[in-house]
């Protein structure tokens, strides 16, 4: 590479080729345009006409100067030069291009990238080797790779952000075993951290340190959390002075399962402040089918926040045996189970019926015995499906028959009679205690309290199963609580009550706990790690470094308590862990961390990194170079009168139009023409892009609007024609639409307003104007155009007019509706099948709504055309018939439009006759 | 290749031959019949074929009428002068046309454009056709053809007219077969030499044959449009003019042009002619009544 100042060449020996400039020069002057030959039987009369003058046998100075230009350019264009205004300082040496590689790196990693990209051609080109290390990847021992720079180049692309922070004292040990000397330009993304000073000082040791960094702020959003009956999500920024506004988006699962933005919310930073709460406050609906929470805007790790269960809140059915103690709450068999559920779940209340259709997560049963057969069955198939069944012993269940003989589907384990007390007034023992919970059990790692004593319960029938089915048992070994697997769902049954009559477990802590981890209720802040000893967490999915959430694949467990106490890294990636409780969402930035901007010593250069720092110019210069021709070819083209007088402005404009290449500006809605519309009823006709359509068209409409004139009290406005791509559409009643063989398809947006015109009860008139037979496959070209048009239209099934629809009645009586063509099939919406003779009546009870489109190819539009003067502007039909044929069409035009604007008002004379008799009585 | 396969290509070719030039008469003929009715003779008297015993005028005899030529009966009605008895001239007149069909005439500046030769074409027949139907003899100087009437002399004609071709640039004048006291239309667009025009015309003229100069002209060659070094050729290719600069030349080009026409109008005057120029841009029945016309204005 050959440097010029800040200018460089990657290919300087083509710059030779600039002194062959002037030869160009003085062959080009010397050599006249070519003459062009002409037939011209008038050239007798030239004969022995000489020029005036003979100077213009050279090219002209201003068109040689334009040829000397573009073939400058080309020569530059082509030695590839490269603008580089920045002047680095080009060392000797081994370098080191050391990455944070962090996920707060993840934003502006493509300008790092091109930063980095353009340090490697430059140590490339002074022959530096390179080593490239990410801190957040480190090689396993601590030897630089170093390598030529080329060479990495195109790994650089292999290098991305990892979602987590690099690991201080890992870095530190790697740091503190590297020999040698070498210099670094250290990428650093910008936060604190309490290793970067020593870093700094081994980096230092060995060499130059140059440090860049972005200077836009860090941010990053914390997990959220329940506070006050809102969701709050805590916004950090690493510089308290810049970005004081951010958005934050909620995203989550539509009822459909599809994933979408489901709130936003502006967040303020106070000034000088670093951090912001986003509140939000949505419905539980939406608050359980959230999935993560972004800054909108910015791709990073740190920028998502992932939801779990701690937001989610399980619906919860309870149903009790009776509800009629009213007054003694503290005696009520479910009060403790509600006020243990009530800050982490929903509750519902009702009929086993009207349960079971909300679909609850879980339906906990308080001393419930049995069900009636319909309800045993809905609720059997709730569980199948995936349901908690949570039920509690009692009196009832200990004193019904149930489960004795056989096992009952509703519970985990047969009943013997009776049940037992233990340490009551009238029986002997000490009330048992709790044993400490098996590894097998969901509840391994719950510390048991001393005081949880049970005094009465429902005692299981030994069974080959039952050990399996034990979660929890009482000191002496006799099961407490039971659990049975059914289909999807499990039924879980505590032999006590769910209040204080058998059992002070229902008043313990414990009793909570158990719950969550049975996922009946859903903790309100992150489990602490005692919460999660004993249970193993998957990565369900996980999270990258640019914030974006994907399928984990299988990764080993990890431990319950890691996921409370460890920040993420290599082997605790972050992402949303599924665990027999639930799922525990882990963030990448953490609720107790801190951001704050990295601080460097003054003796260390610190840059920005810029978007690009060189300017390659090859492209602009021979894009110059193509345009400098084009303009001489036109020129030279004009200079030798090739190009007709007319056609030189038009080829001028031709080239500015090139120049510009830029679409012309959307054209402006026309709302004086909207304002106008819309106070009158105005006929409207879609510009299909051919001049003669839209003009039949226009004069078919202004002949129709006449006739309404002449013959109803509809007095519409002077037709208008309607861009569909740029018009709004609402306000017109209705739309001719010619169909041509060569319309373009309408956008997508295009067809979404045709569609909402639909709906919004417009109707459109499509007319093929070809007379061919429409339907069954068969038609012309029009016909195939129009069933491409219409395939995105909102099109409900049709069916030729049949001959009680109110067209043929809403203003004349009809049943022909020829236009310049008397084909017979008309196809409007098809009638409900059930549509019923109306009794006295001569046609059916239709359906209510207008039909949204009339179908037809009988070129209407040309029969109803008529000049400014009023006259047809096109024959039809023959003679006298042919004027009936044309009265037709007015009169099926003037019916379409009452049918327009009056709907199925004529059809509504079938209730005339109930009508009359209700008011005779 | 077989003797068969030979005959056959020879027939098919004969065959595609025939048609080629077949195909010329119905259109030409046609275009030419319609072009013939637009133009509806009435304004004099020549409608049909006729003894000339058609009632005229009477005028006051004047020294030198014959006595036999007095109408007595109108005469007897006034006091004292004598009447002669005119009658519409009813004679038969022979019109020879002559047709540029040189090379030069084979030029349009635009696909949209006849060329001259097909507008002179086009003019003829249907002034042949209308000639005709006035009962006149109609011939080609072209072809020698000499003036006759009837179908079969329409359609000599049609075939003279449509197949005839000149290969020079510009053709010399034919009309020294055309008998005398005959009349003569000449089609051209006159760009060659004006010397052999100029004896054509007075030796016609002096042999009593009036006639009609008609210059077919391309619109181009009345605009001159043209710019940039341009090498001029005609149609034949045996003219050529190179310029540098053709949009200096238009003036003097144009003045050129209107000098040939003032030259053109000059001798048609001196001959007794008449003469008048047609584009073939504009439609050819305004030509075709003019042509028509000014055969008829004497009479």
């Amino acid at each position: 590479m050959w440097a010029l100042g800040p200018l460089a060449f990657a290919n300087p020996w083509l710059l030779l080729g600039l002194p062959l400039l002037p030869i160009l020069w003085i062959l080009l002057r010397t050599v006249p345009p070519a003459p062009v030959r002409r037939l011209f039987p008038g050239v007798a009369l030239l004969l022995g006409l000489a020029d005036d003058e003979v100077q213009t046998d050279r090219t002209p100075w201003w068109l040689l100067l334009l040829r000397m230009l573009a073939v400058a350019a080309a020569i530059i264009g082509f030695a590839d030069p490269v603008l580089t205004p920045r002047a680095d300082t080009v060392r000797e040496g081994p370098l080191l291009l050391l990455f944070d590689g962090s996920w707060a790196d993840a934003p502006n990693w493509s300008v790092r990238n091109e930063h980095v990209e353009s340090l490697l051609g430059e140590a490339s080109v002074a022959g530096r080797e390179t080593a490239v290390v990410s801190l957040t990847d480190l090689p396993p021992r601590p030897v630089l790779p170093f390598r030529s720079a080329r060479n990495w180049l195109s790994d650089l692309p292999g290098v991305g952000p990892e979602p987590w922070m690099p690991d201080g004292p890992a870095v530190l040990s790697w740091l503190s075993g590297l020999d040698g000397r070498f210099d670094t330009f250290w990428f650093s993304d910008g936060i604190a951290q309490d290793w970067r000073s020593e870093a700094l000082a081994e980096l230092q040791e060995r060499g130059q340190v140059s440090v860049f960094e972005s200077r836009h702020p860090v941010l990053a959003l914390k997990p959220a959390r329940i506070g006050d009956g809102t969701i709050q999500v805590p916004v950090a920024r690493s510089r308290s002075n810049e970005t004081s506004a951010v958005v934050v988006v909620a995203h989550g699962l539509d009822p459909g399962g599809i994933e979408r933005q489901l709130a936003r919310v502006d967040v303020e930073f106070p000034e000088g402040e670093s951090e912001a709460e986003a509140g939000l406050s949505l419905p539980p609906e939406l608050t359980n089918r959230l999935t993560r929470f972004e800054i909108e805007g910015i791709r990073s790790a740190g920028a998502v926040s992932l939801t779990d269960d701690s937001l989610g809140r399980h619906e919860v059915a309870i149903i009790a045996a009776r509800e009629e103690r009213e007054g003694s709450r503290l005696l009520s068999p479910t009060h403790y189970l509600e006020q243990a559920l009530r800050p982490g779940a929903d509750l519902i209340r009702g009929s086993v019926q009207d349960i079971v259709l909300a679909s609850p997560d879980v339906i906990a049963m308080a001393d419930v015995a049995s069900l009636a057969g319909s309800e045993r069955n809905a609720v059997e198939q709730w569980v199948r499906d995936g349901g908690l069944l949570l039920r509690f012993a009692g009196p009832r269940l200990a004193a019904s028959d149930i489960g004795r003989e056989a096992e009952e589907v509703l519970l985990p384990v047969r009943l013997r009679a009776g049940g037992r007390r233990v340490g009551g007034a009238m029986s002997w023992g000490e009330p048992k205690r709790l044993r400490a919970f098996s590894a097998a059990s969901p509840f391994f790692g719950l510390t048991v309290p001393d005081d949880v004593t049970v005094s009465s319960q429902v005692v299981a029938q030994p069974d080959p199963s039952m050990a399996e089915r034990t979660i929890a048992t009482l000191a002496d070994g006799t099961p407490l609580v039971t659990r049975k697997r059914l289909g999807n769902g499990q039924v879980v049954l505590f032999h006590v009550t769910a209040n204080a009559d058998w059992s002070n477990l229902p008043l313990s802590g414990l009793f909570v706990q158990m719950l969550e981890r049975l996922a009946v209720s859903t903790r309100q802040t992150l489990p602490s790690a005692e919460d999660l000893q004993g249970t193993v967490w998957t990565l369900e999915r996980r999270l990258d470094g640019f914030g974006n959430v994907s399928a984990a694949g299988t990764i080993a467990g990890v431990d319950g308590v890691r996921l409370v106490t460890e920040s993420p890294g290599p082997d605790l990636p972050p992402g949303i862990y599924v665990g027999e409780s639930g799922t525990i969402g882990l963030n990448a930035f953490g609720a107790s961390e801190q951001l704050a901007a990295a601080v460097w010593p003054v003796d260390v250069p610190v840059k920005e990194f810029a978007a690009s720092q060189s300017l390659p110019l090859k492209g602009p210069l021979l894009l110059l170079a193509i345009l400098v021709f084009m303009v001489d070819v036109l020129a030279t083209l004009w200079q030798s009168g090739r190009m007709s007088r007319m056609g030189a402005p038009a080829a001028m404009a031709g080239a500015v139009l090139l120049w510009h290449a830029s679409p012309a500006p959307a054209q402006e809605q026309d709302f004086e023409r909207l304002v106008s519309a819309a106070s009158e009823v105005t006929l409207a006709y879609v510009i299909t892009g051919d001049a003669a359509v839209d003009r039949v068209a226009a004069a078919g409409l202004r002949g129709l609007s006449n006739i309404l004139v002449r013959r109803t009290s509809v007095e519409p406005a002077e037709p208008v024609g309607v861009n569909i791509e740029t018009d709004e559409l609402s306000v017109f009643p209705f739309l001719y639409w010619p169909v041509t063989d060569a319309q373009p398809r309408p956008s997508a947006e295009a067809y979404e307003k045709l569609n909402r015109y639909l709906r919004a009860g417009g109707l459109i008139h499509f007319d093929t104007r070809d007379a061919v037979t429409f339907g069954n496959g068969s038609g012309g070209s029009n016909a195939t155009k129009l069933r491409q048009l219409a395939t995105s239209l909102d099109v409900p099934p049709l069916e030729p007019i049949p001959h009680d629809h109110v067209l043929t009645r809403s203003f004349y009586l009809l049943q022909d509706f020829p236009g310049r063509h008397a084909g017979r099939n008309v196809w409007v919406e098809a009638a409900p099948a059930d549509a019923l003779q109306a009794e006295g009546m001569p046609f059916r009870n239709l359906n209510d709504n207008v039909t949204p489109v009339v179908i037809g190819g009988n070129d209407w539009a040309a029969a109803w055309a008529m000049d400014a003067q009023g006259r047809p502007m096109f024959p039809v039909g023959r003679a006298f018939s042919g004027e009936r044929q044309r009265e037709i069409a007015y009169r099926f035009g003037v019916n379409l439009i009452m049918y327009v604007l009056t709907g199925n008002y004529k059809s509504d004379q079938v209730h005339v006759p109930a009508l009359l008799d209700r008011l005779g009585q | 290749m077989s003797v068969a396969q030979a005959t056959s290509s020879t027939t098919a070719q004969l065959r595609r031959e025939a048609e080629t030039l077949a195909e010329k008469f119905p259109p030409l003929l046609a275009s030419a019949e319609r072009l013939a009715a637009c133009v509806m003779p009435g304004e004099h008297g020549r409608r049909r074929v006729g003894t000339g015993d058609e009632f005229w005028q009477y005028r006051p005899s004047s020294a030198g009428d014959e006595i036999s030529m007095i109408d007595w009966r109108r005469s007897a009605r006034s006091d004292d002068a004598l009447f002669v008895r005119e009658k519409e001239w009813q004679a038969v007149q022979s019109v020879m046309i002559w047709l540029d069909m040189g090379r030069s005439m084979h030029f349009s500046s635009s696909k949209s454009l006849p060329s001259k030769v097909d507008m002179a074409r086009r003019l003829a027949l249907a002034l042949a056709i209308l000639l005709m139907r006035g009962g006149e003899r109609v011939g080609l100087a072209n072809s020698g053809l000499p003036p006759r009437n009837g179908h079969a002399q329409l359609m000599r004609l049609n075939s003279a007219i449509a197949e005839g071709e000149d290969t020079t640039d510009y053709p010399v004048p034919e009309l020294a077969d055309a008998p005398a006291r005959t009349r003569a239309v000449l089609l051209s667009d006159f760009l060659g030499d004006l010397e052999p025009v100029r004896q054509a015309v007075t030796g016609a003229a002096d042999r009593a044959i009036e006639g009609v100069l008609l210059q077919v002209l391309d619109p181009q060659e009345e605009a001159f449009p043209f710019a940039g070094r341009t090498v001029f050729e005609s149609m034949g290719g045996t003219l050529t003019h190179e310029t540098l600069k053709a949009d200096e030349l238009r003036d003097r080009y144009l003045e050129r042009l209107a000098d040939r026409k003032a030259e053109l109008w000059e001798l048609a005057r001196l001959a007794g002619w008449q003469f008048n120029v047609c584009r073939t841009g504009s439609p050819a029945s305004a030509a075709l009544l003019w042509l028509y016309m000014a055969l008829a204005r004497e009479h």
